[in-house]
C-alpha cells in the first residue's frame, strides 16, 4: 500500500537544515509543530502538519466538533490593501460589494478573472477602515494571486486615486475552532490583560482588533494588536486570529495553555478538510479552479445583490447571464457542484459521477473533486460537479470507485450544520 | 531460512504461508495500520482474482486517504476476510491477526525470497 503524503517527509542524507525540507517554508510555529508531535507533510510551499501525534484523523475531527481545536493556518496569504483605490479596486476585481461591508465585517469572495469570470481563487475580505482591507488567500495560489494582483493594481482605473498593498509575510494566523472556542478565547484575553473585550458581542463575519497588554514587555512591537475575526473553515464557532511576528509563538503558546489539553488540542490539515468539506466549503484547486465561476461552483451567494443589475465587476456579463433565468436571455451553467452521498466505498477526487437514469447507462455526468467519510454522519461524503438539472437534490447518481459503481444521491450542503454565533433573531448586533 | 516465516514488502503488506507452502495469508503491517489512522472501510479483493505480484488486489480507505493493497506475491486470490466488510476497523485493533485481508494461493514460492524478513522490515521503517 502506497502510505505517501501519511507519513513524515523521509529525511534526507544531507544534514544541513536549510536543505533538509526540500525547499519548503516554515511557519512561524514549525517547532511548536515538532515539539507537539505534528506529522509535518508539503502544503502549499509549507511544510505544515497534517495531524499530532496524540489523535487521529477521525478522532482530531470528533474533538473539534464536540471541544476545540487549533491549527495553524499562517501557511495561508495575509494581504493589506490601503488608499481610496482600494474598494474600486475590489469592485473590479471581485463580485462584492465593498460599500455594503462596513467596517469590522468579513465577507467570502473570491478574484475573477477579466471576461471569463472564472476563480483566480477564494477569498475573505474584511474592512478595517473606510479605505482600509484586509484580505486572506490561499497558500497554494500565492504565486499566481501576487502576479494577478500586481497587474490588475497596475492596469486599473486611476481616477480613483491611489492603492498601497502589502503582504504580511511574516505575521502569524491562527485558527481556534469548535464550541469552546470563546470561552477559551475570553480566558486567554483576560489572562494577558484584556478586560474590556466581550466575546459575545463579536458574531459570526465580525472582527476586532486586540492590543495584549501581558505580552507588552516581551514583545518589541509593543502596540500592535492582534486581530480576532469570529469565522472558520470548519462550520463551528470559532475564530481566526492574526498575530503580529513577535507575538505569534507566546500567544499561540498562551491559547494552548489557557484551553489545556482536556478542551484544546491542535489540530492539522488532515482534520481541516474533512471538517470544510462536512461544512460544504470548498478548497480552491480541488473544488475551485480558474475555469469555474462562481454561479457554477454554487456560490452564487458571494455575487452582491447591488453588483447584479450593474455588474462592473470582471466575468460580470458570463457571470449575470448565468444568474438570469434561460427565459430571460440566461444561460444555465453547464456543471454545477453539487454535494454528494455515496453508499458503500467513499468516492475520492477524481472519481466519475455516472447517470443511472440516462439510457445510456454508463454516461460520464461529472466529476468528484472532494470525498471521504464524514467522521460525524457515518457516511461517505463528496462534492462534485455534474450538468443541470442533475444538480437537483434528490437526483440519484452513480459514483465509479475502482471500477464499482456505487449508489450516491444529490443532498443539499452543508452536509453537517453549521453552528455559527449569530445574534438571535430579532435583536441586532450593536 | 524458514519458508514459513512472515515477510514483508516496502509497501507495509504481510504474507504468512501456510505449512504446506501453497497457499499465503496476506494483511497490512502494524505499522501501516498505525499510519492510516481509523480504517472506516475495506476494499476486498474479488475471489478467483489472478493476480501478480505488486497488483493492487483491494484498498484501505480512512477519513484522510485511500491506500491500495498490493498482493506481495502472484497467484489466485482465494478467501477474502469478510469480517473485515462489517468490521473495517479491525484492521487498526489486529492488522497482522484477525485484521488479515485475503488468502492467495502462491503460483511461485520463491517470490517471497525478494521480501525483507521481520527484523528487516523494522530496520525500514525505523529510517
Amino acid at each position: 500500500m502506497k502510505l505517501a503524503g501519511l507519513l513524515p517527509q523521509r529525511r534526507q542524507a544531507s544534514s544541513d537544515a536549510s536543505t533538509s525540507n526540500g525547499g519548503l517554508k516554515y511557519t512561524a510555529l514549525h517547532e511548536v509543530h515538532v515539539s507537539s508531535g505534528g506529522k509535518m507533510v508539503p502544503f502549499g510551499g509549507y511544510s505544515m502538519p497534517v495531524q499530532y501525534s496524540d489523535l487521529s484523523v477521525g478522532d482530531s475531527h470528533k474533538w473539534t466538533r464536540e471541544k476545540a481545536s487549533l491549527f495553524d493556518v499562517g501557511h495561508m496569504v495575509q494581504h493589506r490593501l490601503c488608499g481610496p483605490g482600494a474598494a474600486p479596486l475590489l469592485e473590479k476585481i471581485t463580485p462584492s460589494s465593498t460599500a455594503s461591508l462596513q467596517t469590522n465585517h468579513s465577507t467570502l469572495s473570491c478574484f475573477l478573472h477579466p471576461l471569463t469570470g472564472g476563480i483566480v481563487d477564494d477569498t475573505v475580505i474584511t474592512r478595517l477602515g473606510p479605505e482600509l482591507f484586509y484580505l486572506v488567500t490561499n497558500a497554494a495560489c500565492k504565486a499566481n494571486d501576487i502576479a494577478y494582483l500586481e497587474e490588475q493594481i497596475e492596469f486599473r482605473d486611476t481616477s480613483h486615486g491611489a492603492v498601497e498593498w502589502e503582504v504580511l509575510n511574516d505575521w502569524g494566523l491562527v485558527a481556534l475552532q469548535g464550541p469552546l472556542s470563546a470561552v477559551i478565547l475570553q480566558r486567554a484575553l483576560v489572562t494577558a490583560g484584556v478586560e474590556d473585550v466581550d466575546l459575545k458581542a463579536l458574531y459570526f463575519g465580525q472582527c476586532k482588533h486586540v492590543t495584549l497588554n501581558l505580552f507588552r514587555k516581551q514583545s518589541s512591537e509593543p502596540d500592535t494588536p492582534i486581530l480576532i475575526s469570529r469565522a472558520g473553515y470548519t462550520g463551528e464557532d470559532g475564530f481566526e486570529i492574526s498575530i503580529p511576528p513577535a507575538l505569534t509563538i507566546a500567544f499561540t503558546t498562551h491559547l494552548l495553555e489557557c484551553g489545556g489539553r482536556e478542551r484544546l488540542r491542535l489540530a492539522g490539515l488532515g482534520a481541516r478538510d474533512s471538517l470544510r468539506l462536512e461544512a460544504g466549503m470548498c478548497l480552491y484547486g480541488h473544488d475551485l479552479d480558474d475555469k469555474t465561476t462562481p454561479v457554477e461552483a454554487g456560490l452564487s451567494w458571494i455575487v452582491h445583490k447591488d453588483r447584479r443589475a450593474s455588474g462592473g465587476f470582471h466575468g460580470g456579463e458570463t457571470i449575470l447571464r448565468q444568474l438570469r433565468p434561460v427565459n430571460d436571455g440566461g444561460s444555465a451553467p453547464k456543471h454545477r457542484r453539487v454535494g454528494l452521498i455515496v453508499e458503500g466505498a467513499p468516492a475520492r477526487e477524481g472519481a466519475e459521477i455516472v447517470n443511472p437514469a440516462s439510457p445510456n447507462s454508463a454516461e460520464v455526468v461529472g466529476r468528484v473533486t472532494s470525498g471521504c467519510p464524514s467522521p460525524t454522519l457515518g457516511k461517505n461524503i463528496a462534492m462534485g460537479y455534474v450538468k443541470p438539472p442533475l444538480h437537483r437534490a434528490g437526483t440519484p447518481m452513480e459514483v465509479l470507485v475502482r471500477g464499482k459503481r456505487r449508489k450516491a444521491e444529490v443532498v443539499q450542503m452543508p452536509f453537517v450544520k453549521s453552528r455559527y454565533w449569530k445574534p438571535a433573531t430579532g435583536t441586532s448586533p450593536s | 531460512m524458514n519458508v514459513h516465516e512472515k515477510k514483508y514488502t516496502e509497501e507495509h503488506e504481510w504474507i504468512e504461508l501456510s505449512e504446506d507452502g501453497k497457499t499465503g495469508t496476506i494483511g497490512v503491517s502494524v505499522y501501516a495500520a498505525k499510519s492510516l489512522g481509523d480504517v472506516v472501510f475495506v476494499e476486498l479483493p474479488a475471489l478467483d482474482a489472478e493476480v501478480t505480484a505488486g497488483d493492487s488486489m483491494g484498498a484501505v480507505e480512512s477519513v484522510k486517504s485511500a491506500s491500495d493493497i498490493l498482493t506481495p506475491v502472484s497467484g489466485k486470490i482465494i478467501e477474502a476476510n469478510n469480517v473485515l466488510e462489517e468490521k473495517p476497523g479491525t484492521i487498526n485493533k489486529s492488522p497482522e491477526g484477525e485484521g488479515w485481508i485475503a488468502r492467495i494461493q502462491v503460483k511461485d514460492g520463491g517470490e517471497l525470497e525478494n521480501l525483507m524478513s521481520m527484523d528487516e522490515y523494522a530496520k525500514f521503517t525505523a529510517e
